[in-house]
Order: structure tokens, then C-alpha cells, then sequence
């Protein structure tokens, strides 16, 4: 039988309209992923404002920014999405090569999508654990964790930390992969690939996940351009832009050669050279169904990355490049880039007085821009939904407060 | 890919300048298109005009705003100042990108560092909240961190600071208090 408008609990409430009520959700709420406070305004069960209140994790970074050099500041990106610090280290190593017109060794280059792409998948793999665990399903949090536990490992040998890295610099990278890690990252792959299948069993089909994801939450294409959003919020709503592939050539280069086709629904279907699960009923493109299934798309999508990274690293000679001067004095003038991170965009700003000191260090926050557009999918929706929709954007507060 | 602005334009008839002029008047007041992002300046009472242009009418529509930076030029130490041959200002600085084109462009404004020179009241810019719904938080960490007031924006107070934090800490000559609420600073 079809559902009927009576089966909708929301138009049912409309006859019992009760008092509003402000309800706080956060700081501490474990689905707010971090330090995020959220206002409801209810009637009921319904949710007809949220008000985010962010702020809870400002470091002032930007203004750090302007007290140290500009190799000193990568500790501080570190910082910024401590669930990908590769990919933050990597956007201001960049955006200070922008500024130089430097560029890394063909090693470097090679060495720095493979870590990048594998620290996507560790993000990627928080971002799917840790939804489940917002829509009450334990089981995939620690399957998720169980193998970022082993990238962890594998940054940890490479670079001696094993969230907060520094390991991608300006000028290349801090040091060399030891002996003996490719055929681990490679182990680590073969290992990990059948895995994805549960993941999908786990969440991505499972009746009770799509029930709780699909239709809700729904990011019109035109509202997610407007609001800035970006990553797999943007691609979830049908746009098709990564900036792996349209962003600037000093980014582009790098993976100028790799094959790879941007995770979003063309023409009513995804990217089809890999056996996705079926789209199932009930979703509609921008739905917290499909910015999930996005990620889980980009997970296989950067296996393939670091598997031609590593052929392509193997086969270059030289070094890893070596890292720029402490005290490097800069060129005059200013430089903006953004990358391609897991979370999304990240843009950073550069502007030089000619001294060793940034006059100006900014951070443009993927999340923060990701987050603004809360308001506008909460309204309406019923209090249960609103951990779904949050959590669908995948959110880092440390990102976002900075 | 990243194109010079009136290079993309140039293919589609006018220069993408010429069109802006005629579309604002006496809104470009400035441009270098040879820097590593070509910018355009535009006075400040101009850019939410501007801006409507950019999103709305250009042949090329700037549809995303991706970031507001206000960018503070003082030099608060006497021995560098008297060096230095810029004047002090605020920089508001816009990156705007097309998702259609996939390109970007970079609009300046010079402010005053305070409004009429009068410390404490402070300068003012037209909101483009109205423009990019996205602006509206970009706005709003502008106003907190770097003390521009945006006129026109539907709700602009302090986003990562608390609403009774003083000053504005991405200045220059920003100097932190001693003491919030019982915690001590410095």
C-alpha cells in the first residue's frame, strides 16, 4: 500500500499545534560533531528555525598567521580539519608555491597525491562512521575506525604523528617514505577494497539508513551554488565541479595524467567504471542519501588515485624536495587558492608585504560555508531529522571556527 | 581553469570591463589584470551593484561568493611606518568564482580605516547578502574579526567571538584585553 497523507506524522501535527519551545542542542551533543551549538525553535516535533551558534573553537589562526613565517604556520593548518591535515598543509604549502612560482620535484608531486588521496579516505571514512553513529547505528563507526586505524599507522611511519602531520611543506615534503612502506600502502589497499562492500551493506542500502536519509534534508542545486558550498555538499546536489579537475593549473598539475572521473550524477546516473550499489527508491538528488553516497564513491575513487600514485612515484627519481627556509623572505603581491579538500573548498589567502611574515594569512573554510546553509534544510523538518541533515554536511568544527 | 577576466570576456563580444562600465557607471576605479589574480577595484559604495551585475546580468555568471577577506595596511610600528610608501587602510578583498565557467574573479575595494577618521565608528559597505545568501556569514566573521559594518545585511553581529567581545581583532593595532569576564588575558 501506498503511504497516504495520514501516515505523514508532520501534517498530523499541524492539528495539535503545542507552545514553542527553544531547544539547545550542543556544545556537547555527540552528533554535533564537535563544538557546535544549535538553537531549535519547535512546535512539537517540527523544527521551524535553527539558529547555528559557532565560535566555541576560535584559535585566532589568522592572526597567528601574521606573527610567524609562512613554513611556521603549516602546524596551525594542521589544526584547522585535524580529520585531513594533509589536505590543509597541502592547500598553504600551494598557495605559498603560488605566490614564489615555485614547483616541487616530480617525486614531490607524485608523493603528495598519495597522501592527500589516502588522507581523504580516512576523512571520508570518519565522515561515514560517524554518520551512522548520528543516525543510531554503532556498527559502522567502528568498522570505519578499524581501517583509518591502519592509514593512521601508515602516516605514522611515514611522518611520525598520526593526526597532526606537517609533513606536506612548502617546497615538497618534510622527508622520504621509510623502506618498505609502498608494499604496506599497497597490502593496505588490496585489504581494504572488499571492505567498501560492508560498508555499503552496512549503511548505503541498508532499509532502515535510507529510510532515515532519503528525501530529507534536500540541498536544491541553485541554493548550495549561492551559498558557497563545496565537496561532496555541492557534487551531492548534481553540480558537477572538483577542483581536482577545474581548479588552478599550480593545482591542476598535479594530477595532470591521473584518470579519474568527478564523483557526482550525470544524465540520472554516477560514474559507472565501478560496481556501485543501485540508487534506491525514495531519494532525490541533494538528499542526505546521496552527499553520503558521494563520499563512499570517493573512497574507491582515491584507491584508484593512490594506486597510480604509487606506480608513478616508484617509477621518479630524485628527492622529495626540500623544505623552504624558515625565515624565506616573499615575494611582494598576494595569491588565493582553494583545494580540493574532503570537506570541500579550501581556500587560502595569501598577502605579502615582502618580509618572511605574511602581512595577511586567511583561511577560507569549506565546513564554514557548508554549515551556513544548515538553516535553510532544518526548517521544517522533524527534531530527529536534524542530526541527519548536520551530520550529512560533514562538518569540522575546527575548521570552521579556526 | 583560472583565465584572465577580460580574456573570457573578450571571446563573447565587448571586453568584460567595458560591459561592467557601461552596466555601473564610475564603478571601476581600478584594475591590474597581470597580477597573479587579475583584480578589479571598485568603489566601495558601487559593489553590491557591482556584484548584482556579476551574479545576475554578465554574460559570465559569477554565481558563488567564495570569500570576503578585509586585508588591514598599518603599520603600527613608527621606524617601519615612516618607510613604508602605502597609506594606512582597509582592503576588502571579494573572490568570486563561476560554477558554469569555472572561473574566477577578484574584486578590491579601499575603505578608510575608520569611518570620517573618527576611531571607533566604523566604515561602511554596502551587503551583498542580498546577492549571495552565503554572504550573509562571510559578512558577518568580516564585521567580528576585521570591523566593517555592512549596510543592508539582515543580521549582522559577532559570529566567532561573543557578542560582548571588544575590539576587532584582525587589525593591525588590535590590542588584547587584559582581562574577559574574570579570565585573564595576556
Amino acid at each position: 500500500m501506498s503511504s497516504t497523507i495520514d501516515d505523514d506524522p508532520r501534517i498530523i501535527e499541524f492539528d495539535v499545534r503545542t507552545d514553542e519551545m527553544l531547544v539547545n542542542m550542543g556544545p556537547q551533543h555527540p552528533s554535533t560533531h564537535g563544538v557546535l551549538r544549535l538553537v531549535l525553535r519547535t512546535d512539537g516535533e517540527i523544527v521551524s528555525e535553527v539558529e547555528p551558534h559557532i565560535g566555541y573553537l576560535h584559535r585566532c589562526a589568522e592572526k597567528i598567521g601574521e606573527n610567524l613565517t609562512h613554513r611556521q604556520w603549516i602546524p596551525y593548518t594542521d589544526r584547522m580539519d585535524y580529520l585531513a591535515a594533509m589536505n590543509m598543509n597541502l592547500g598553504w604549502a600551494l598557495a605559498v608555491e603560488k605566490l614564489m612560482k615555485f614547483e616541487v620535484t616530480e617525486k614531490a608531486r607524485h608523493l603528495r597525491v598519495l597522501i592527500v588521496e589516502l588522507c581523504r579516505i580516512s576523512s571520508h571514512l570518519v565522515g561515514m562512521g560517524a554518520y551512522g553513529l548520528d543516525l543510531g547505528s554503532f556498527s559502522p563507526f567502528l568498522y570505519a575506525f578499524r581501517e583509518r586505524e591502519k592509514i593512521l599507522d601508515l602516516f605514522e611511519e611515514a611522518c611520525g604523528a598520526r593526526l597532526t602531520y606537517s609533513y606536506i611543506t612548502i617546497g615538497g615534503l618534510t622527508a622520504d617514505l621509510p623502506p618498505g612502506w609502498l608494499a604496506r600502502c599497497e597490502a593496505f589497499l588490496k585489504q581494504f577494497e572488499p571492505i567498501i562492500k560492508e560498508y555499503h551493506t552496512l549503511l548505503t542500502t541498508n532499509a532502515i539508513f535510507v529510510k532515515r536519509t532519503a528525501g530529507i534534508g534536500v540541498l536544491s542545486r541553485d541554493m548550495a551554488i549561492e551559498y558557497g558550498c563545496s565537496g561532496p555538499v555541492l557534487r551531492g546536489s548534481g553540480v558537477d565541479q572538483d577542483m581536482r579537475r577545474d581548479g588552478e593549473s599550480i593545482y591542476t598539475a598535479m594530477y595532470d595524467g591521473y584518470a579519474f572521473e568527478v564523483a557526482v550524477m550525470k544524465d540520472g546516473h554516477y560514474p559507472r567504471d565501478h560496481k556501485y550499489p543501485a540508487v534506491p527508491a525514495g531519494t532525490v538528488l541533494g538528499d542526505c542519501w546521496h552527499r553520503f553516497f558521494v563520499r563512499m564513491l570517493e573512497v574507491v575513487q582515491s584507491i584508484d588515485l593512490v594506486r597510480q600514485s604509487i606506480d608513478r612515484y616508484s617509477a621518479s627519481k630524485g628527492t622529495v624536495g626540500e623544505p623552504l627556509k624558515l625565515a624565506e623572505k616573499m615575494p611582494i603581491g598576494d595569491a588565493y587558492l582553494e583545494t580540493e579538500c574532503p570537506k570541500g573548498q579550501m581556500g587560502f589567502y595569501l598577502v605579502s608585504d615582502g618580509s618572511a611574515i605574511p602581512w595577511r594569512a586567511r583561511a577560507r573554510s569549506s565546513s564554514f560555508s557548508n554549515l551556513a546553509v544548515a538553516p535553510e534544510l532544518c526548517r521544517g523538518c522533524l527534531i530527529a531529522d536534524v542530526p541527519a541533515i548536520v551530520g550529512s554536511l560533514d562538518i569540522v568544527m575546527g575548521e570552521i571556527d579556526r | 581553469m583560472i583565465l584572465n577576466p577580460s580574456v573570457v570576456l573578450t571571446m563573447r563580444g565587448p571586453s568584460f570591463l567595458d560591459q561592467l562600465r557601461d552596466a555601473v557607471p564610475d564603478a571601476v576605479v581600478g584594475q591590474n589584470l597581470e597580477a597573479l589574480d587579475p583584480w578589479i577595484e571598485i568603489a566601495p559604495d558601487r559593489l553590491a551593484d557591482v556584484c548584482r551585475w556579476l551574479a545576475k546580468v554578465s554574460p559570465v555568471r559569477f554565481d558563488s561568493l567564495q570569500c570576503i577577506t578585509v586585508v588591514d595596511w598599518l603599520e603600527t610600528d613608527p621606524k617601519k611606518a615612516a618607510k613604508v610608501s602605502w597609506q594606512p587602510r582597509l582592503e576588502i578583498v571579494y573572490h568570486l568564482w563561476s560554477t558554469g565557467s569555472k572561473v574566477s574573479l577578484v574584486l578590491k575595494s579601499t575603505l578608510p580605516r575608520w569611518k570620517g577618521d573618527v576611531p571607533g565608528q566604523l566604515p561602511e559597505v554596502p551587503s551583498v547578502a542580498g546577492v549571495w545568501r552565503g554572504a550573509d556569514w562571510h559578512e558577518r566573521e568580516v564585521y567580528d574579526l576585521s570591523g566593517v559594518w555592512f549596510t543592508g545585511h539582515p543580521d549582522l553581529r559577532r559570529i566567532l567571538c561573543p557578542e560582548d567581545w571588544e575590539g576587532y581583532p584582525l587589525r593591525k593595532d588590535y590590542e588584547q584585553p587584559l582581562e574577559y569576564h574574570g579570565i585573564r588575558g595576556r
